[in-house]
């Protein structure tokens, strides 16, 4: 009997794997109907644009960046947290269980290069996810008392109407195709 | 007081055997519940990007997998060149042969849990942005919005 089991156990050990995949999920935008050509209007200030060259170099809007300084950027960005002129505007809506919040309406935009390389794309990615998890987490104690991680589902989707996921992304450009 | 004094000389008793398949039973359900079978052997080499912010793909029935990557060495690269390639169940593929892909994944699973499938791209981190946008590009055609980027979880670095 324990022979069998033995065997059993041995078989299962050498075909299964143990660790789980980790990563960085997202959700991709549905494709634009054929009809719309006019992209929606965004005003300057609500936007912050990343763009990675092909040569994995990064400028946030039209200044040359360090990927060191996007997080920090980011969550300046869509926090504004002095209210600036400069930086998104904020609109009021009610959300079940946080009350009235001000959600900002910046988007962050993210363009890269056919020649980018997946490394640093998903090094950006990752900057811009940590903004918006610190941004959620610091919410989240602010109002539950609990890191984000820690809320149940219905707490999880109230902090994620008021601080989305805003990250657009644009066609890639073509100048490093060829390489 | 003889039956006090007598001297035996002492042995461990033997073990009861008895209950090892059940001990050996309870590792083998054990491991049974918290791995996963091994999916196709991979043709192309991965070594996935470092990123601090990962998350764990939660679902693995309900998760289909795009590889990418530079073909193995020897045969391998023989056959298809040193370029990055995507690798879709154990075939090396082309980008126009995902909407087929995923649509054969789709119809493997039951039609309520359709619009949870997530596809992971699993892609090498020298790979270049023109090959994954291509392939989102196709995914997104093809109604598949919930993808993953495959990622190793590493320290921050810097903050």
């Amino acid at each position: 009997m324990s022979d069998i089991s033995f065997l059993l156990l041995a078989f299962f050990l050498l075909v299964s794997n143990i660790n789980t995949d980790q990563g960085i999920a997202r959700r991709l935008p549905p494709p634009l109907p054929p009809t719309q050509e006019k992209k929606p209007e965004v005003k300057e200030r609500n936007i912050f644009v990343v763009k990675i060259n092909s040569k994995d170099r990064l400028l946030f809007n039209g200044e040359v960046g360090d990927i060191r300084d996007l997080k920090d950027r980011a969550k300046e960005f869509l926090g504004n947290p002095n209210n600036d002129d400069n930086l998104p505007e904020k609109i009021d809506m009610e959300i079940p269980l946080l009350g009235m919040m001000k959600i900002s309406k910046g988007i962050i935009s993210l363009q890269n290069d056919r020649g980018t390389s997946y490394d640093m794309y998903v090094a950006v990615q990752n900057e811009l996810t940590a903004a918006i998890n610190e941004m959620r987490n610091e919410l989240s104690t602010e109002k539950f008392g609990r890191k984000y991680a820690d809320l149940n589902d219905t707490q999880a989707d109230a902090i994620d109407q008021a601080i989305p996921i805003a990250i657009s992304e644009a066609e890639p450009t073509k100048v490093g195709e060829n390489k | 007081m003889a039956r006090f004094t007598g001297k035996k000389p002492k042995e461990t008793p033997a073990l009861n055997m008895g209950s090892m398949s059940d001990i050996i039973f309870m590792l083998l359900f054990f491991f049974m519940t918290i791995t996963t079978m091994r999916e196709s052997s991979l043709y192309v080499t991965i070594k996935v990007p470092k990123a601090t912010e990962t998350v764990k793909l939660e679902k693995k029935s309900l998760v289909s997998y795009i590889n990418v990557g530079t073909p193995m060495q020897g045969e391998w690269q023989k056959k298809y060149g040193t370029d990055s390639r995507i690798q879709l169940n154990d075939q090396i593929s082309e980008v126009s042969d995902i909407p087929l892909y995923v649509e054969n994944e789709f119809q493997a699973r039951i039609e309520a849990d359709r619009p949870f499938v997530t596809f992971s791209i699993k892609a090498d981190k020298d790979t270049k942005m023109g090959l994954i946008s291509d392939i989102k590009q196709e995914l997104r055609n093809t109604g598949a919005f919930k993808i993953f980027y495959n990622a190793a979880k590493s320290e921050r670095n810097y903050n």
